[in-house]
């Protein structure tokens, strides 16, 4: 009998440092995983990593009447996907994006975003 | 200056089963940008959680994608099993591991044929399928589904395997990995093969990593990135090495697949060598109330599975990051600077799985 539970770490840091520490991750060579969004009382994001299999989360947590943070194209452009993805579907603004579809990246045919507006 | 067109290429496109759009910015028949968008088969199965419980959602996460079907389920039950710390009992790791890799190795069947059409190489399209085919009826024996299994569940696997049958499966494997030799030789040496793949669709090691690229695509820049190396299911203990292709373009991506197909026949042959006398599966008690990320390699590449629980049975988030979705990013990099007509095939070695990115 055995469980398979991977170690991972999970730092939870102010929106104002979120683009200091991704820039510092790129700098020691972590991977870009996933970015999510857990849409309850609070809007919790969680920005996953991975260096030679080793799993790192750094979670930023927004008010419901905050929805913006700053965008994280500039240490990882790859970012682009997941943080339209917060714009389309959660309503978050997401301020410097590279490349910023405006609402366009997930052409949906019912209205978004999902999450009720505060 | 050449002058400036626009092409809309998809949703609906021959050589895409399923839809994704992208606008190719075109000088001459020369491709400078491709700016993809999403969302035509947004089926919104994350927000089930708030209808099925826990335990149903197993069958969900089972038809996220319906050819990786077996493995979206065991991402998921391992997922709830980090979460709650389910012990499973060794025997239903090595059935995981089996079951996993046969996904694999029909899904990579499938690619290569529909790879095949892309470039226009029809009988070797058929002969992908017709080999597949054969896999697929194994599956079918030993779990009652052809794609979607149902085996998968949280504590264990819902069916056993027993001596006679693993025997007997290994003899048929043997027998399709014989006629798999047959068709990646010609896509190792074929020169039609060759002239519409080599140096088509460059992404350089670099590249891949600062993308974020996964699966065949990153491994075929040279990056040996395999979730399987984490050790889940069975795969710590069995002898294996991530396939790793240097060519950077569409042929190496297509050779990784290649050879990926026999490592999977050898890690089954393995696992059915060593597989443990016991039982499948345990029973779960309790609602999930922390949270967990699991992360499992596909044939398309790593996916993630994100669960959090509140302690009811009803979880409070349920988040899936599917390999294609990671792959959109190093795909509009591979296109840059193509020509249109390599478009399809470049869009094609990436594995697209749209159902998947969707959810």
């Amino acid at each position: 009998m055995m469980v398979h539970v991977e170690e991972q770490s999970l730092v939870t840091v102010d929106k104002s440092q979120l683009v200091e520490k991704a820039t510092q991750m790129s700098k020691e060579g972590w991977r870009l995983v996933q970015i999510s969004c857990t849409a309850k009382e609070t809007y919790e994001l969680t920005y996953t990593f991975d260096n030679n299999y080793k799993c790192s989360h750094i979670r930023v947590v927004l008010p419901k009447g905050d929805l913006s943070l700053p965008s994280i194209t500039g240490a990882y452009f790859a970012a682009f996907t997941y943080e339209n993805e917060l714009q389309d579907l959660f309503g978050i603004t997401v301020q410097g994006l590279a490349l910023d579809f405006k609402g366009k990246f997930y052409k949906l045919s019912v209205k978004t975003p999902f999450a009720p507006k505060p | 200056m050449a002058t400036r067109t626009i092409i809309p290429f998809g949703p609906q496109h021959p050589v895409l089963p399923e839809p994704i759009h992208l606008d190719l910015v075109l000088e001459d028949e020369r491709v400078v940008e491709a700016i993809p968008s999403i969302g035509f088969i947004h089926r919104g199965l994350e927000k089930l959680v708030e209808k099925k419980d826990f335990l149903e959602m197993t069958y969900v996460a089972e038809r996220i994608c319906g050819i990786c079907s077996f493995i979206h389920g065991q991402a998921y039950s391992q997922a709830i099993e980090g979460m709650m710390k389910i012990d499973v009992p060794e025997r239903a790791l090595y059935l995981r591991t089996i079951w996993g890799e046969m996904s694999r190795i029909h899904s990579h069947l499938l690619w290569l044929g529909l790879f095949a059409d892309g470039f226009g190489f029809e009988s070797l399209f058929m002969h992908s399928w017709r080999v597949r085919e054969k896999l697929l009826d194994i599956i079918e024996e030993t779990t009652g589904g052809r794609v979607i299994f149902g085996t998968a569940k949280i504590g264990g696997v819902r069916r056993d395997m027993d001596t006679f049958a693993l025997n007997r499966i290994q003899g048929e494997l043997k027998t399709i990995e014989k006629q798999c030799r047959e068709i990646t030789d010609v896509f190792k040496k074929d020169g039609s093969v060759q002239r519409r793949t080599k140096g088509v669709g460059n992404l350089s090691n670099k590249d891949a990593i600062a993308l974020g690229a996964v699966g065949p695509t990153v491994r075929g820049s040279g990056v040996a990135i395999d979730m399987r190396k984490l050790g889940y299911a069975a795969y710590a203990k069995i002898n294996w090495e991530p396939v790793v292709e240097t060519g950077c373009d569409c042929y190496a991506r297509c050779m990784v697949r290649c050879r990926e197909l026999y490592q999977s026949f050898d890690m089954i042959y393995q696992a059915i060598a060593k597989i443990p006398e016991g039982p499948v599966d345990v029973k779960v008690t309790g609602n999930p109330s922390s949270e967990y990320f699991a992360r499992v390699e596909q044939p398309r590449g790593e996916v993630i599975y994100y669960v959090k629980g509140n302690g009811s049975k009803n979880l409070e988030r349920f988040r899936v990051r599917t390999p294609t979705f990671a792959n959109i990013p190093p795909l509009v990099k591979m296109l840059g600077g193509c020509e249109l007509a390599d478009v399809p095939v470049i869009v094609l070695t990436i594995d697209p799985c749209i159902s998947c990115t969707e959810r």
